[in-house]
């Protein structure tokens, strides 16, 4: 009888290899401290912390999916769930809670009550267009999207822009199931 | 390519035991080959320790491979007597939806398969006596992890040329024969 999946993180957390938080914090800072140096516009910012997002989750997802030993989800709140309590759990340290799900079960949202990434931020006023952890965002599409689930995750609230907590929303637009690949040549 | 910070084979969990049936040296007649897939039916990797008998170019032995795979899980899964809902043969199906297969026996090989949720699937080939290979499989797909998908030159989607990679695999590979 295979071992169930872990419903929390936590033992998986305490096997991965870990770096030390403020390394981690401040390594982030510097690449978006020179993405805003190199690219000056805030918009052309988000859009690059997102792109560097996606490819790190297209490859998250295998390491996730390897160590969590984790089956297929059944829906969408599943996964939302699944996300938050170990996933988050295993890469930051932290877990999310999932609330706000619309009626279909196609969005939620995921609020963080504390965010490794942003220890020792304020962002100036020439930056408030700025999402920070924009990363985040593209970890989760890319991620999800190697599981067949296009979505589109949005930042709701953000600490650094004065609200009390970070939300995500993420909507999943459509499940993609795979195709034979092969064309019938013969 | 070289993978820098060699310490990577000391954190992936002690390896399995080896299910019964495997270290008998028994590979005399038998074929013993890997094959790791990804969701678009690309092959990563084949790898073969021992094959008696060659019969198509090595592509078209690779399609055929995923090709049997992918309708043997809709086949399956259409036949599966503990589902309620059947979709109809030959609908794409979600990686890990309806019945995962895991391994097929003849009388002269076994072939067994781990599929994740992220399609890539780990396909070995053994002699028939082998016992239930789901751990050892998992056991390949966390090298794959740690030694492909965290090599940052490693292009997703293409064929694997890895060499650390590989030595780890024929390494462990080699108790499990």
């Amino acid at each position: 009888m295979a071992p169930l999946a872990p419903k929390t993180g936590d033992p998986l957390f305490a096997n991965v290899e870990r770096v030390n938080a403020e390394l981690f914090t401040l390594t982030y800072g510097a690449i978006v401290r020179q993405l805003l140096a190199d690219l000056e516009e805030v918009e052309e910012v988000n859009k690059q912390l997102d792109l560097m997002g996606y490819n790190i989750g297209v490859r998250l997802i295998d390491e996730f999916l390897a160590k969590s030993n984790v089956s297929r989800c059944v829906d969408f709140k599943e996964t939302a769930d699944i996300i938050a309590k170990v996933g988050f759990k295993m890469f930051l340290g932290v877990t999310a809670t999932v609330t706000n799900w619309n009626a279909e079960g196609t969005t939620c949202s995921l609020v963080l009550e504390d965010n490794p990434l942003v220890d020792f931020v304020e962002l100036p006023d020439t930056c408030q267009g700025l999402h920070y952890c924009n990363i985040l965002s593209g970890v989760l599409r890319g991620a999800l999207e190697m599981v067949s689930m296009k979505t589109e995750i949005t930042w709701v609230r953000d600490m650094l822009h004065g609200d009390d907590a970070y939300e995500l929303q993420a909507k999943l637009v459509k499940q993609v199931p795979e195709e034979y690949p092969y064309k019938d040549d013969d | 390519m070289q993978f820098f910070g060699g310490s990577a084979a000391a954190e992936i969990a002690p390896s399995p035991a080896a299910p019964p049936g495997t270290a008998t040296g028994l590979a005399g007649n038998n074929a013993n080959m890997l094959y790791i897939f990804n969701r678009s039916g690309v092959c990563l990797l084949y790898r073969e320790w021992h094959r008696p008998l060659h019969t198509l170019d090595a592509q078209q032995d690779q399609k055929l491979m995923f090709g049997l795979l992918f309708s043997l899980r809709s086949f399956t899964t259409k036949i599966d007597p503990t589902s309620v809902d059947k979709g109809n043969l030959g609908v794409p199906l979600l990686p890990g939806q309806g019945c995962s297969f895991y391994s097929f026996h003849t009388n002269t090989y076994k072939l067994s398969l781990l599929e994740s949720p992220s399609g890539v699937k780990v396909i070995l080939i053994t002699h028939p006596k082998t016992g239930d290979m789901r751990e050892p499989l998992r056991y390949i797909y966390n090298i794959y992890v740690e030694y492909v998908v965290k090599n940052p030159l490693y292009v997703n989607g293409t064929p694997i040329k890895c060499e650390l990679f590989n030595t780890n695999l024929d390494q462990y590979v080699k108790t499990l024969i």
